[in-house]
């Protein structure tokens, strides 16, 4: 049975705009999904609904086999703050507040333990390599390393997905090989990946490229190991 | 999220903005420091004119003729009336139309001026018993003696004046045994109160007494009186004997409607109420004063919040993304502006508490007043009390608002 199954999902916003316009696919858990696409092709509003932080207009998302619909608002919440996590092009940190502090913030909505939190925070912040910068701002981290916390945020309550919207978008290349891995590292450790991506040499470290244009999937393939191994190999 | 955890996350949010949550809780810091200064003052104020009050006897009565007056104006009415005679004081004295009397004197009331080699002073002058305003109001003479009921029995053209009226017409020099000149009658000074201040009824140190006799024949050529001064065997009884008086007084002259009285009663405690009644009145018209003061502070700290709310769409969008539900949102938010207001309180309640210090210290240094310093406990309290209130009154807006954000619109927001 697929984690995440999608069925004939458009979105329409309120303005009339026509993001997605019947979208159909399944994702297993441990899949590493890369999904591209021309800018304005759908693929954020995708990510949003998929991540329950939007709601499609028409067709039916089950994830873990219950449906959008079914929850109430604050059992979202929930579902996005113990089974999701989130790694955005803008980092999205909080700004004056130390790399610890902000990786702490989905345990701060999780009904864990307060002590346990630095604990859990520290083990997610190692993960990512960034041990050293625990109690730095994020004013004072690089863009690459503001990106590791971002993901050690998003790993810290053990999710079962990773949605990334373009983690590498704002990122030099070396910096964003280093996160490139990092996601790696965690799909071979068993987490499901939804990535999305402009660049091709990025979405092949995914198993599986999903295309979209115009909010319609035009495309959607195996990556082979062997393409996989001959770019980029595994370190 | 637990309580605890709410608060430290609000706490951590005002810190970050340090500069504008000191600007956004200014009004409220106003507001509370008049909260605690009005009060500390009012109980103060009431303390001061209480004590002094209390100097007059709390078993001493006082009668007048006319009308009670209810403004300054009227005072005339009881110079003019001449409806307490000697007649009223001869059936007040019969032990069974008021039993708990144990003492009782008349008093006339002269206007015009005193004066010495020059030196005019317009004090009050009272024609009566100087023993009764010895005992009765516990006084004594400072300098030389009080007057003889020999004296007053003689028509005696003595008198006995008080400290200011001395300080005006002497200055430092003697004035004992000296002749002073009323309403260009000659009296010999025998004797200068200790000072005493003002009280319910006078102000003794404003006073010159002469004996009533002299006063009715010399002074006024009238034989009624202007105040009648009666003393009970206990302060518990007042109540009792004014009704006892006001009856006595109404069967005397004939008057069957209260309503149509020619006299009335006046005693400590009513003066005292009196008092307690302006000052409540007083202190209402404050508090409305700074209730209207803290409601502005109220919508500018709403105004900030808001702004706030605006300037923090992103991080609301992430907090959300990471499982914030809108209860969580609401509640950082309503706490941020109860921490905002409610430190504002507190600065105020310190403030407050320093600026009454202060002022206690200057009334008690330089004024010479008795004005004891102590903390209002009660307006702290309310003051810590409403200012939390206004946070969370003028909060509420602003945190729905937070909360209501759906997070993908957060997460765009540039
Ligand atoms: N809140 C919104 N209201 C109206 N239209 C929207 C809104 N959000 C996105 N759109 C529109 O929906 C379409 C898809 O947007 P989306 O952000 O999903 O594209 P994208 O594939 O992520 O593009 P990019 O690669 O530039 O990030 C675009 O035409 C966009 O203008
Ligand atoms: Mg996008």
């Amino acid at each position: 049975m697929a984690l995440i199954e999608v069925r004939d999902i458009e979105k329409t916003y309120p303005d009339g705009t026509r993001a997605l316009r019947g979208v159909s696919f399944d994702i297993k858990a441990g899949e590493f999904v890369a999904i591209m696409g021309p800018s304005g092709s759908g693929k954020s509003t995708l990510l949003h609904i998929l991540g329950f932080l939007d709601r499609p207009t028409k067709g039916d998302y089950r994830f873990s086999d219950k449906t959008i619909s079914e929850h109430s608002e604050d059992e979202l919440a929930h579902v996005r703050n113990k089974k999701m996590g989130f790694v955005f092009q803008m980092f999205n940190l909080l700004t004056r507040t130390s790399a610890l502090e902000n990786v702490k913030l989905p345990l701060l909505y999780s009904g864990v333990k307060e002590s346990l939190w630095e604990k859990s925070a520290k083990e997610a912040i190692n993960s990512v390599g960034l041990s050293h910068r625990t109690y730095f701002e994020p004013n004072k981290l690089s863009g690459g390393e503001r990106q590791r916390v971002a993901i050690a945020r998003a790993l810290v309550n053990h999710p079962q997905v990773i949605f990334a919207d373009e983690p590498t978008g704002n990122l030099d290349s070396k910096s964003g090989e280093v996160i490139m891995d990092i996601l790696h590292k965690l799909h071979r450790q068993g987490h499901t990946i939804l990535m999305i991506t402009h660049e091709t040499y990025t979405a092949e470290h995914a198993n599986r490229i999903i295309n979209l244009y115009d909010g319609a999937i035009i495309n959607d393939h195996k990556v082979t190991s062997q393409h996989k191994a001959h770019k980029h190999p595994i370190k | 999220m637990s309580v605890k955890q709410t608060f430290k996350t609000s706490l951590i949010g005002v810190k970050t903005n340090k500069s504008r949550s000191a600007l956004t809780i200014l009004g409220i810091v106003i507001g509370i420091t008049s909260i605690i200064l009005m009060m500390s003052i009012g109980q103060g104020a009431e303390n001061l004119i209480l004590d002094e009050v209390a100097g007059f006897g709390a078993e001493t009565i006082v009668v007048r003729p006319g009308q009670e007056p209810t403004g300054p104006t009227d005072i005339g009415e009881t110079l003019f009336s001449d409806s307490l005679k000697e007649r009223d004081i001869e059936m007040l004295k019969r032990k069974e139309n008021v039993p708990d009397l144990i003492d009782v004197t008349s008093a006339v009331i002269v206007t015009g001026s005193v004066s010495f080699e020059g030196e005019t002073y317009r004090p009050t002058i009272f024609g009566g018993s100087v023993r009764f305003f010895a005992e009765v109001l516990n006084l004594e003479p400072g300098e030389g003696r009080f007057y003889t009921e020999n004296e007053i029995r003689t028509r005696a053209n003595v008198a006995v004046i008080g400290t200011k009226v001395r300080e005006e017409l002497f200055g430092n020099d003697e004035a004992v045994g000296k002749l002073i000149k009323i309403k260009d009658k000659k009296f010999r000074v025998v004797g200068v109160f200790a000072k005493k201040g003002q009280t319910a009824f006078y102000n003794f140190d404003e006073l010159v007494i002469v004996p009533q006799t002299t006063a009715q024949v010399y002074l006024t050529g009238t034989n009624h009186y202007h105040e009648v001064l009666i003393k009970v065997s206990d302060p518990s009884v007042v109540k009792r004997a004014v009704h006892d008086i006001e009856a006595t007084l109404r069967e005397s002259h004939g008057i069957t409607d209260p309503e149509k009285d020619d006299f009335f009663v006046v005693t400590q405690e009513g003066v005292v109420q009196q008092i307690s009644t302006i000052i409540g009145a007083l202190t209402i018209f404050l508090s409305s004063i700074v209730a209207i003061a803290l409601v502005v502070a109220g919508v500018g700290v709403m105004n900030i919040m808001l702004v706030s709310v605006t300037e923090r769409t992103r991080e609301i969008g992430l907090r959300k993304a990471v499982g914030a539900t809108n209860k969580n949102i609401l509640a950082q938010f309503l706490f941020e502006a109860m921490i905002l207001t409610g430190t504002g309180g507190i600065i105020g309640i310190i403030l407050g508490g320093l600026l009454s210090f202060i002022f206690s210290i200057i009334l008690t240094q330089y004024a010479g007043l008795s004005w004891p310093f102590s903390f209002p406990i009660g307006a702290a309290v309310l003051g810590l009390f409403v200012s939390t209130l206004v946070g969370l009154i003028f909060g509420i807006y602003p945190a729905r608002k937070a909360a209501k954000k759906s997070p993908i619109e957060a997460l765009r927001y540039e």
